[in-house]
């Protein structure tokens, strides 16, 4: 079996205000040289699939088709084999 | 004529639509279950508000993909009337019937509360009641209505006339001050380019009586029920 990670984050360019606001508390925490915070998502897919090459081209589909707005997000992912 | 709400798991502006067709404006109208996949017989189809899915994954993202919305989709394009409000207009940009995204508002509210937006083009099926130019005093309830598009498409969207709606002061006024929620050109309702797929976050079917505050977003109604009058007379 492969666990798929999947990152999603906004384009740049996109205004990211929960990534501002995070940002805003860590500098009124006192965390010095935070330059900026872009908020994402972080989804884990588990999938039976033998073939690499295949299990690659699925996850874009599945990424391209919903689980991705590619008006306004950006994603990469990693492929980890599990038992 | 025939109107018809369509319901997904957690609509929840689906009942003040039906109301307000069938009671205020007197058509006929029926609930479609999203799991339907016949339109036959319907000539204006409203995508209402709420939670589709709970909003899971991104606002209208899980609800696009409903059998209905084929079947919505394949209705939009033989020239069937089309409008989401809200959640709905989040499910037509899913859907890719509409361009664009909509982003969490600019100051992270969820906002609930009368606005202002100013009509900019009231050459469509659900607008032309209206005059360019006209003022609409109605309610706005979103937490993901900072609407995101490209430099690029905006201007497509300009050159074509496709922005209907923008918020603005009582008085008409463009200005960010009077936009609730950060979207790009302060746009609250824009139209495919052959003009008859609406989608607006503002909501009518909560300002078309005057117990209610306003009744400006009646003659939206009324708009869609004379467009499609027309058409029905000339077939």
């Amino acid at each position: 079996m492969f666990k798929v990670k999947i990152y999603i984050s906004l384009k740049e360019g996109v205004a990211d205000p929960q990534g501002i606001t995070i940002k805003n508390a860590l500098d009124s925490l006192g965390y010095s040289g935070v330059e900026r915070v872009r908020y994402g998502k972080y989804l884990q897919v588990y999938l039976k699939n033998s073939d690499k090459k295949k299990l690659q081209k699925k996850i874009d589909d599945m990424c391209k088709k919903i689980l991705v707005n590619p008006v306004i997000e950006s994603y990469e992912y990693e492929i980890e084999e599990v038992k | 004529m025939k109107f018809g709400v369509v319901v997904f798991p957690g609509s929840n502006c689906d009942y003040d639509c039906y109301y307000v067709i069938k009671r205020v404006i007197g058509e006929s109208v029926d609930f479609i279950w999203h799991k339907s996949s016949n339109l036959k017989g319907y000539d204006c189809i409203v995508l209402p508000g709420g939670f589709s899915y709970g909003d899971y994954l991104r606002t209208g993202a899980i609800a696009r993909f409903s059998p209905i919305m084929k079947e919505v989709i394949e209705f939009s394009k033989n020239g069937g009337l089309v409008i989401g409000i809200c959640n709905g207009f989040q499910v037509l940009l899913e859907a890719g019937l509409l361009p664009g995204a909509m982003r969490k508002n600019r100051d992270l509210l969820f906002i609930c509360r009368y606005v202002y937006v100013r009509v900019e083009n009231s050459d469509t099926p659900f607008t032309r009641l209206f005059h360019k130019g006209q003022v609409l005093h109605i309610p706005v309830a979103h937490f993901e209505g900072n609407y995101y598009i490209d430099p690029q498409s905006l201007s497509r969207l300009k050159m074509n006339s496709q922005v209907v709606f923008r918020y603005c002061s009582k008085d008409g006024e463009v200005a960010d001050e009077f936009n609730p929620n950060g979207s790009v050109y302060a746009i609250a309702g824009i139209c495919n380019e052959r003009g008859n797929v609406l989608g607006m976050m503002p909501h009518p079917e909560r300002c078309s009586e005057s117990i209610l505050g306003s009744e400006d977003g009646k003659l939206i109604w009324q708009s869609i029920v004379k467009s499609i009058n027309e058409r029905l007379a000339k077939e």
